[in-house]
């Protein structure tokens, strides 16, 4: 294919990052972790052909799934196969796990990281619905050390992310929340192997019957996973009935505006999002 | 170039090549393994799966410097090979289960889909079809309607039971 991006491979992420800040920021290294998106821009066919490429998958550092105090903790390097597996991940975060399971198959499950999804950025990344519901923060690590970033602050446009030329994400922090409850769906073309026209996660704690911390996060209907502000102030406050539901779904209708692409159109993804956030609300409401 | 060692089909291998060329590259043209067949090369059909320590991958999707130490199989290490004493290869009951129900027409995905299938049931997979369905469903066929290639996995997960 006569492209031959510079590989390196560090084993350790100090040695990463020293990588990443080496390499000019009009020419930044292109951290490589599973590969499944990355691997096809490799021809140059879509995009800029890379130049040169950090591969990540030998830091063991980036890996491991565990409880600390009250959160989940995810390597970023996690891959969709292992959060399926991970009897933690089924407990604290089944939407992610959920999510995983919709990715791909199980070629891509075994290759695809976490860590890996939320940099590329694609608005209809599987698991981004999921973190933002959940209320997710990034580590992201370089030589001048970590910092955290909310997930409703990393996406800030088509395809671009809060990262630094010469940043990392290394761990993905899921707060724990006694009584949230969380649901996802996915909407493609078929049940594997295809990218989504809607993604919905809605999060919620429900005390004495009205809905508390209401996230309503989405992918695919914007440049961006987005949440939609507006619906979730609806839904605040209120218990799951049926003219909540209406209404919740009728503002949503109104908030989101996608686009028509190859995919699906704006008009059939605003129905259908409106739709399941109705199915959600009516299901936790049990009528 | 850099030098990588791995081990394919059971045998130690060493290849010299740049570190972003494709394992699926390396198998075909390196190593003339062409059993191995490209369909998309974008990770969607899954004609290109091999194991890679035990688990299905697209080899186009994976460069070979995350390769360094692996244990790749191959379609070409499913069947026993023919012994010195003149015995033919014997072929893999998933081969042999493909020959029977006509689960294999015109082969351009009955490698990839051999080796969904063995890492399905190496790890203990049963012959319900939801599960066969779930495992073969990175691997897209144009001709059988996948109907007799989930009964000839499922025939061999009862055989093996």
């Amino acid at each position: 294919m006569g492209l031959e991006p510079q590989v390196a491979s560090p084993r350790s992420l100090a040695e990463a990052y020293g990588v990443l800040a080496a390499a000019p920021a009009d020419a930044p290294a292109r951290p490589i972790a599973g590969g499944t998106d990355l691997m096809v821009a490799l021809t140059g066919e879509l995009g800029e052909p890379l130049a040169s490429v950090v591969d990540l998958w030998a830091i063991d550092g980036l890996r491991g799934i565990a409880v600390d105090g009250a959160a989940l903790h995810l390597g970023a390097l996690t891959t969709y196969t292992q959060i399926r597996q991970s009897t933690l991940c089924r407990e604290h975060a089944p939407a992610l796990v959920q999510a995983a399971a919709t990715i791909g198959a199980v070629q891509i499950q075994n290759r695809g990281t976490l860590g890996g999804n939320i940099a590329n950025a694609s608005p209809a990344g599987d698991t981004l619905p999921a973190l933002l519901a959940a209320d997710a923060r990034f580590v992201l690590g370089s030589v001048r050390g970590e910092r955290e970033v909310a997930a409703a602050d990393f996406w800030i446009g088509y395809r671009r992310t809060a990262l630094a030329h010469d940043e990392l994400i290394t761990r993905v922090i899921i707060p724990l929340v006694s009584g949230r409850e969380i649901r996802y769906r996915k909407v493609g073309t078929r049940r594997a192997q295809s990218i989504s026209k809607v993604v919905i996660a809605v999060a919620w704690r429900a005390g004495t019957g009205a809905w508390r911390d209401v996230r309503v996060a989405f992918g695919s209907v914007a440049a961006t996973p987005i949440r939609a502000a507006r619906t979730e102030a609806v839904l605040e406050g209120s218990p799951p009935t049926p003219e909540v539901a209406d209404r919740a779904a009728q503002s949503l209708a109104d908030e989101l505006s996608p686009i028509d692409d190859v995919r699906s159109t704006a008009g059939y993804r605003r129905v259908v999002a409106a739709r399941i956030l109705h199915r959600i609300v009516r299901e936790a409401g049990g009528w | 170039m850099t030098t990588y060692h791995f081990t394919v089909n059971g045998s130690p291998t060493e290849v010299d090549v740049p570190g972003m060329r494709r394992l699926l590259d390396v198998l075909r043209e390196d190593l003339a393994l062409t059993g191995t067949k490209e369909g998309c090369g974008e990770g969607e059909c899954g004609a290109c799966t091999v194991l890679l320590d035990g688990a299905p991958v697209d080899s186009c999707l994976v460069p070979i410097c995350q390769v360094r130490g692996a244990d790749i199989r191959t379609v070409e290490g499913l069947a026993a090979p023919a012994s010195d004493l003149g015995d033919p290869a014997a072929l893999d009951p998933l081969q042999v289960a493909f020959l029977l129900t006509g689960g294999a027409q015109c082969g351009i995905c009955t490698p990839g889909m051999l080796l969904a299938a063995r890492a399905y049931l190496d790890a203990g997979g049963g012959p319900d079809e939801d599960g066969i369905r779930e495992a073969i469903a990175g691997n897209l066929c144009r001709c059988t309607g996948y109907t007799k290639i989930v009964d000839a996995i499922a025939l061999v997960a009862r055989a093996s039971r």
